[in-house]
Order: C-alpha cells, then structure tokens, then sequence
C-alpha cells in the first residue's frame, strides 16, 4: 500500500459543539479549541459519514462550489492541525513528567483537631483514610520551619511558591500560622523570591485580629460553607450537634468586609439534602458578599446516608446550568459571575490544558501533616498508607513514582475514549480511593456529569469568544496552579 | 489558517507550528511523502510470526488482546536468548511439542515455573 494512491481520510479525535449558530471543535489529543468556517464544517460533516479518499473529498467539496485549489488547502489544513487524519494514525503518548519536577505549592496541615464536627467530613467522617493515632494533633514550629525549607529547596527554578494552610481548623493553630508567615517571607525574600498564601477555615475562630493580619499579609481565603443556616447546619456541626450557621455568619460578614487584599472564596460541599445550588449561590454570594462561590459534590463511599444518588446529581447538574447560563450573560457584558465551577474550567479551556494527572499531588504540590509526614496532597495528610515520606528525610521517591504511576493517564484504560480526558484526567485520586480503594482508579461514577459539564463550559468559552473575547483575558493571564 | 480560528493557547500553539512553510514535515507520525518503491528485505524476527509485537494504545503492554509473554516463542524459535525462553535442551524439551504451527497453536505456549 502507498500512501498516494490510497490516501483515505477521515475524522480525527475531537469533541465538536456550537453555541450561538457557530461551530466549534475541541480537539482532543491537544485541548485545542478551534472555530469552524462553512468550509471547514462542510468537510466535517462529509467524513462524518464515513472515510473518503482525497480525490472523492475534492470532488464532493466542488459539487458545493470549491474550486480544485480551494479544496485542497482546505483538506491539508485539517489534515495538518489533525482534525481529519489518515492511514496509520496513532497519537504520541503523552510525555512522562520530568523525574525533577519542582514543587510549587506545599498544603501545611497546621492541625489535625477541629472544633466542627461535620459529619461527612474527609478527615474524621466515615470514609476517613487518616490514621492520626499516635502522632501529634499539632504542628510545631521546627516542622513547620522544615517545611518552608523543604519547599524553597524542591521549588528551585520558581520565583514564586504557594503555601497553603490547612487543617484540621486551621485557626485552631493560628499563632504558628503567623510565625510561618513571618519565616517564609524573611527565606525567600533572602533568596530574591516571594511566597504566596492561603487558607481554608470553617471561619468560626476569626477574630478582628486575624482578619487584619489575613488582610495585611495579602493571605487567600476559603471559607467552607454550605449555604443559608436550615442547609449549612444540616451537618456543619459542633460536637454537641448545635449547628455552626450562627456563629459564623457574623465572621464572615466582618472578614468580606475587611480582608480587602483578596478575593473571599466559599467552598460548598454538596450532599443529600443539601443540593439547592441556585438557592446556595444566592445566599453566600448576595446576602453574605463572597466574591466567589465554588462547589463540589461530598467525596464518600456511595452508601452514606449523605450520599448524593444519581438522581440528585443530575439535579445539582440542572441548577449549575442555570448558574452557567447567567454566568455566560455576565461573561458577555464583561462582569464577573462568581461561580467558580465555570471560571475554573474556563481558566484550564483557555491554556489548552491536556492533563497526564488530574492534580498536581505529589508532583507540583505535596501535603505536610502534623507530625512532619509528606502526603500526595492535604486530602492523604496523616495517612500511614499514602505517606510519601518524611520533611526530615524528604520525598520517597519510588512511594512518589509509585502514586504518579497509578494516576497517570496512560494507565486508566477506560478514560483512552474519553473526549474529556485533557481537563479530568480519571479525577481526583482521593475520590478514586475513597470510591474503588485505589487512587489510579478513574471516577467511573461521574464520568457523564463530567463530560455533561465540560461540554457546557466549552459552549461558554466558544460565546465568549465569539462575542467578547476580551473577557478570556484575565484567564490567559491567570497561573496554571493557582 | 483560513478555515480554523484558534481560540485558546494550545490552538494558537498549533496553528504557529502550520504557519511554518515546512507541509507534511510537521505532522508526526504520519504517512511519509510516498518513495520510490525499494526491494522488501525482511530481517531478523519479522521473519517469523510473532504475534504480540506490538504496544497498545498507552504505549505500553498492559491492553493487548494476547499476554505480550506469546512474544517469547518468537525468540525460542529464530534467536538463541535463553534467557528469555524455557530451556528446551535439558530441563524443558516439550516445552514446544504442542505448538505444531506457530500461527495456529501459539496459545498452547506457556509458561514455566520452575
């Protein structure tokens, strides 16, 4: 067979979409989004009734007006970008992470103890893979210390790193977050390099106090927060049941109010009974002033009784569709929505992202616990199973090379047909142990949710661009990890 | 490009590699230009059937449709590798007997565990 005579065509691997009468494709083995013309789409729509040889292509292509010439550069143009492809066409696998790859971010556990208890929570609840027996519930000033070296030394090459602090309730261990704050800065200002902060918290412990120090020190907040009190105290609890509504509303109204360096996200975690998204939204973005507002479904084994069924899922889809379409109106008239589900995907759409791991865990980012132990991410803190190692000792690198083995792409068969693959990767691998008992497992569960969602952002991202392209500014522009 | 309007990063990557005037040189693993057409020498192991040579869609052995341990008949056959196949000579002489044609009866190749 020679390539000449029976140069045969057909499509290759992409998604294709429209929004607002013009079509779009998505092309898969890169995360490359391209815009469609007639001609183009005329070509699409051929070969998608099955392969055609050059001379058939061109012959069809004249029938509709393309003279010889015309055509001919149409078919080398799709040809070449691979969105049509021929003969033995087999993709290149996707490159293998650098052994060296730096550190950017490092998540410090500052505590393992809580003053909530949430029923449904990943490092107490149920489903917990913590093994906290034994080690210390606090952190301590020489780990810590350790720590910042440990990530100034593994980040060589990166003028900025990430520190984010963590719990536990993280302000349950405030007084070493400032002393942190203090060392970090003096360390990597000495080496012409700056430090970058955030936290989480369930906000119940801020003060006015540490507000000012939050907001001096440029330091991101996270609340975790489910939304108006008969939803949020459904189980954001303390240990007597009381719901924690009422107690943090006041903080929180007092930290949007004063942390004025940036932006105040909450985090929602969804669960049965708490799906109302729409009502959600409202709530923490308008009466209580969040700047952003980003959820995620409750990570648990399926028989919970918090559990989301599928029914419920699809239910939370439908109002994330109608946050994304008032998103998308936003977008056009070039304001900010808030809902950081869309904003995040557009952030990764507009790199053309085409992900070998779902996250950066224990390749750009790595959790430190209170005893010193190194996890994959915050989610594996304290857990004797996944730990990579130790801060006096540093990253294990065959237990490393090990996790990224089993998270990588290339081993999650069922995600090789996948058009969503480039931005999900199989999903986190918390959810995948917590769900299957393995972290390379691919989240089967919520492959069409996902596929649903990406596809729904993918139609955002073509509107903008179509209509005001300005807009995907802030996103070109916005890291990788941030 | 005329036809494509790349929208995101990753597509104005891809459509700066085509601004080049380089053509088909660009496109990886792709038919080559058509040659004149050159005598077939076959060498080595592509003289004999050895199923298994391959990778899967990964790059790797884990997703094809034999155990990429079939290969290894192909080695006891046209390679001396001992180290790779049963000792035919003193400890395994039938190891082969029920694999009367390599083609049909390659499934009937095990392994051994000594």
């Amino acid at each position: 067979m020679t390539a000449a005579e029976t140069r045969a065509f057909r499509l290759g691997e992409f998604h294709s979409f429209s929004a607002r009468n013009r079509r779009f494709l998505y092309l898969v083995p890169a995360g490359a989004i391209f815009e469609l013309d007639g001609a183009a789409e005329l070509l699409i729509d051929r070969l998608a009734q099955g392969e055609a040889s050059e001379d058939q292509l061109i012959a069809d292509l004249g029938a509709h007006g393309f003279p010889v010439a015309d055509a001919q550069e149409l078919i080398a143009e799709l040809y070449q970008t691979r969105v049509i492809v021929s003969g033995n066409f087999a993709p290149e696998p996707l490159q293998e992470a650098p052994a060296d790859f730096p550190l950017q971010t490092l998540v410090l556990n500052l505590t393992n103890q809580c003053n909530l208890s949430c029923q449904y929570c990943y490092e107490f609840g149920d489903d917990k893979v913590a093994t906290p027996e034994g080690k210390p519930k606090f952190m301590d000033y020489e780990t810590a210390q350790a720590s910042v070296d440990f990530l100034l030394e593994q980040s060589a090459g990166r003028r900025t790193v990430h520190i984010t602090f963590f719990g536990g309730e993280t302000l349950m261990n405030f007084p070493l977050l400032k002393k942190v704050v203090t060392y970090a800065h003096d360390r990597a200002a000495g080496q012409g390099r700056s430090i970058d902060f955030s936290l989480t918290t369930n906000a119940t412990l801020l003060t006015p106090a540490i507000i000012e120090f939050l907001s001096e020190n440029r330091i991101g907040v996270t609340v975790s927060m489910d939304g108006p009190p008969e939803l949020h105290d459904k189980l954001r609890v303390f240990a007597n049941g009381r719901g924690s509504y009422d107690i943090i509303a006041p903080r929180v109204r007092a930290l949007i109010e004063n942390h004025r360096t940036r932006p105040i996200t909450a985090r929602v975690t969804l669960t049965k009974g708490v799906t109302d998204v729409v009502k959600i939204f409202r709530h923490l973005k308008n009466d209580l002033g969040f700047h952003e507002v980003g959820f995620a479904p409750v990570t648990t084994s399926p028989d919970r009784l918090y559990a989301i069924n599928e029914r419920g899922m699809d239910d939370v889809l439908a109002q994330f569709h109608v946050l994304a379409d008032e998103y998308l109106e936003y977008a056009l008239r070039g304001e900010m929505h808030g809902f950081s589900n869309v904003s995040d995907t557009l952030s990764e759409l507009c790199q053309g992202v085409n992900k070998s791991h779902p996250c950066g865990a224990a390749l750009g980012l790595v959790g430190v616990g209170p005893s010193g132990d190194i996890a994959p991410c915050h989610r594996f803190v304290d857990s004797d199973t996944h730990a990579l190692g130790h801060i006096s000792t540093g990253i294990d690198r065959e237990k490393q090379k090990d996790f990224l083995q089993r998270g990588h792409i290339n081993s999650k068969y069922d995600c090789h047909t996948c058009w969503a693959r480039p931005l999900c990767a199989g999903g986190c691998h918390h959810e995948a142990y917590v769900r299957y008992g393995d972290t390379g497992h691919p989240n089967l569960h919520y492959c069409d949710w996902i596929r649903d969602w990406t596809d729904t952002c993918l139609q955002i991202y073509g509107a903008i661009s179509a209509h005001n392209p300005e807009f995907l500014r802030v996103f070109a522009e916005r890291k990788a990890i941030s | 490009m005329k036809h494509l309007r790349p929208l995101n990063q990753k597509a104005s990557r891809i459509a700066g590699q085509i601004a080049q005037p380089n053509g088909d040189d660009v496109v990886a693993l792709q038919n080559p230009a058509p040659q004149p057409p050159k005598p077939h020498i076959p060498m080595g192991c592509s003289l004999s059937f050895s199923p298994g040579w391959e990778v899967d869609s990964a790059g790797g052995t884990a997703g094809l449709c034999q155990p990429v341990e079939r290969d290894i008949y192909d080695c006891y056959v046209t390679c001396f590798w001992p180290a790779q196949v049963p000792d035919h000579l003193n400890n395994y002489p039938d190891w082969a007997s029920k694999c009367a044609a390599a083609t049909k009866d390659w499934r009937n190749l095990d392994l051994v565990f000594p």
